[in-house]
């Protein structure tokens, strides 16, 4: 291949190696990505950004590449979809996309689907986009025109059928200046094999938008979901990103956002629900490159069993972004003394004139508000649960919107009940 | 009904004793009142008999409607009809008041092999209970005491005292944080629960909450035991004279 291998493949990374060798048509950006794929090797411990989540080791097997399934099958697959709440959905099945399973959208929002890859940096912490590059096979591309105001949520609907196989799914999300949406991107999954995917996100927030995007994640007890969003927010732009994750075995979530216009707010609200056998990492890179702006960022994890969770949250404020105020909390519920969390937060700061804080905590279930319940007649299984729901529902109600919080509870409701 | 028999208990963590043998009964139908010094034992007292872990019993027993309750956990003391509301009520984030209410509501029916009760039944049953103490239903849609002023947090134990249906209620510095107004509606909350088949245990350190609340007995508690007991007028006379002289004659 004229590449020189800088390093020496464990039996995963062949094995990924040659299942892109039977993952059908190739392009540019997709032989490019397995190049620096190749180059790179799988990240180690020693990537600063991959320190709590050794994709190496941890990456035991790859499945076959998904291959198109036919139109019958898509559409019984999307039939099958377990909805939350009423959405105007696009339904996607195994990261293809077919017109046949584009909903009904509101007026003023395009669907089209490309086979393009989204445009992915070739650095070697950037796996998750460049496994999505060299296994790319549709991409939506979802524009929100300007002025805007959606009457009900764009749902992203990411289907698994039954089987092993390796999926891409790529979404390029437009909201224009002025508008007024919400997206609900959401992986669910039919069967529980090992399945695999790389799921990246491109979201723009236009000037004064005011934006909710939710990503739920609720893959089987075997598998990879490698997600990745990248956002950049306009001037007087919006946006309350939600991340749940509420599946999976191994769980990677990237968020990266550009704070580029003046007066622009972000929120992030976390919920990750780490179960036995469960690893789960959010590592966010929140850059505050103009003056102006706010961030919040709360992330609230129940872990249970031997589960295994990680975030890492990373705020750069530039130096000419004076009067930032960002702060940063991550709160954690330990139930079992298997579990383990590890949050690292990393504050860089360039500017005098900010206002930036960052708060980790780590609990079990607090004895007086145990007692309190209690004493009321509740007995100790069913008080534990009022706790670590209110817990993480506390957030939730964050989102503003009474239809999409009860949705959101009743998933993490139906995981507490299941694990807890 | 309550029968506290030579009740020694100690703080758990550290093996401090601060019962040192309480000798009590109360009968249904009435109200006997604790009162005694700082330090005395009477919240420890009201938390040992709702069966919190914090202490140890290491004699004695206490019997509730004949029955030990030191083998059960608060749940179980609970719903076999005890009710303690706190001194302090703890604020507990994101548990909403009415999901705590209905979950309590039907755990006490469930133990009793009854249904569940249904959604309007149970609306119903609070806003009644929740008018009669004032309390505002907007107060309820809050997480459970959050942001709840002093008062607030006292009509809310006994709201959830005329909820859940106690057989014997203890009853811990209800007084304490309230202004006149509020005093006296918490007052009329309780006088207004007072039945032949019900008991109430009444811990004060002060003579006006007795004024609204008039006890058939009152009981001396210092440095964990009982040291005089009598009826109403004994609290009138602690009003008037203080703790020492009681104190002296004990020892």
């Amino acid at each position: 291949m004229g590449v020189v291998s800088m390093i020496k493949h464990n039996a995963v990374e062949e094995a990924l190696f040659e299942a892109y060798e039977t993952s059908g048509a190739k392009t540019d950006a997709s032989n490019a990505a397995i190049t620096a794929l190749k180059t790179n090797g799988l990240p180690t411990r020693r990537v600063e950004a991959w320190h709590y989540t050794d994709l190496r080791s941890m990456l035991k097997s790859v499945p076959t590449p998904a291959v198109r399934p036919d139109a019958a099958a898509m559409k019984a697959a999307a039939d099958r979809y377990p909805a939350i709440v009423e959405t105007a959905r696009v339904a996607v099945v195994d990261g293809y996309a077919d017109a046949e399973l584009v909903g009904e959208q509101p007026s003023g929002v395009s669907v089209a689907i490309s086979g393009e890859s989204l445009v992915a940096q070739h650095t070697k912490e950037n796996v998750v986009g460049l496994l999505a590059n060299a296994f790319a096979k549709d991409c939506l591309d979802i524009s929100i025109d300007a002025g805007s105001e959606l009457d009900k949520p764009i749902g992203l609907a990411h289907i698994a059928r039954e089987g092993s196989v390796l999926a891409t799914n790529q979404q390029r999300v437009s909201i224009g200046a002025k508008a007024t949406a919400t997206v609900i991107e959401r992986y669910v999954q039919l069967g529980s094999d090992h399945y695999q995917n790389s799921a990246v996100t491109e979201l723009t927030i236009g000037d004064d938008a005011d934006a909710t995007y939710i990503i739920a994640q609720q893959t089987g007890e075997k598998a990879t979901h490698l997600g990745q969003i990248n956002i950049t927010l306009g001037a007087n732009a919006k946006l309350t990103l939600f991340i749940l994750n509420a599946g999976g075995a191994l769980v990677r979530q990237d968020v990266n956002i550009d704070v580029l216009g003046e007066g622009a707010d972000f929120q992030l609200r976390g919920v990750n629900l780490v179960g036995d056998n469960q690893h789960i990492d959010v590592t966010m890179d929140l850059h505050h490159a103009v003056p102006h702006t706010t961030s919040e960022e709360i992330i609230r994890n129940v872990v249970t069993g031997n589960g295994k969770g990680v975030f890492q949250g990373k705020i750069r404020v530039a130096q000419v972004a004076q009067k930032t105020d960002a702060k940063m909390a991550c709160n954690t519920l330990l139930l079992t003394d298997d579990g383990d969390f590890s949050t690292k937060p990393e504050l860089e700061i360039f500017a005098d004139d900010v206002a930036c804080g960052h708060g980790a905590t780590f609990t079990d279930l607090e004895p007086s508000y145990m007692f309190y319940l209690m004493s009321r007649g509740i007995p100790e299984k069913e008080a534990r649960s009022l706790l670590i729901k209110g817990f993480v529902d506390e957030i939730v109600e964050d989102l503003d919107d009474e239809a999409i919080e009860e949705a959101i509870v009743g998933v993490i409701d139906e995981w507490l009940d299941a694990h807890v | 009904m309550l029968e506290i028999k030579n009740l020694h208990a100690r703080i758990a963590e550290d093996g401090t004793e601060i019962l040192r043998g309480v000798n009590l009964t109360v009968n249904p139908g009435e109200v006997s009142a604790i009162m005694g010094p700082n330090g005395s034992g009477k919240s420890t007292l009201s938390y040992v008999l709702a069966g919190r872990e914090d202490y140890e019993v290491t004699e004695g027993d206490i019997l509730f409607n004949g029955e030990s309750v030191l083998e059960m956990d608060p749940a179980e003391r609970a719903a076999s009809g005890l009710f303690l509301a706190f001194q302090y009520p703890v604020e507990i984030p994101g548990v909403p008041t009415m999901t705590f209410l209905k979950t309590a509501m039907n755990a006490q029916r469930k133990h009793r092999g009854e249904d569940e009760l249904p959604t309007p039944d149970f609306i119903k049953l609070v806003k009644e209970a929740a008018g009669k103490l004032h309390i505002n239903m907007d107060m309820l849609k809050r997480p459970l005491n959050v942001g709840f002023s002093g008062g607030e947090k006292k009509r809310a134990e006994i709201l959830q005292m005329a909820l859940l249906n106690p057989h014997m209620c203890v009853l811990d510095e209800t007084d304490s944080g309230l202004d006149i107004d509020a005093l006296k509606i918490v007052s009329d909350g309780v006088n207004a629960l007072r039945a032949e088949s019900r008991g109430f245990l009444v811990i004060t350190h002060y003579q006006r909450l007795l004024e609204h609340i008039v006890p058939d007995q009152v009981h001396v508690l210092y440095k964990g035991q009982i040291i005089k007991s009598g009826d109403k007028s004994l609290a009138l006379d602690l009003e008037a004279n203080g703790y020492a002289d009681i104190i002296k004659e004990a020892a």
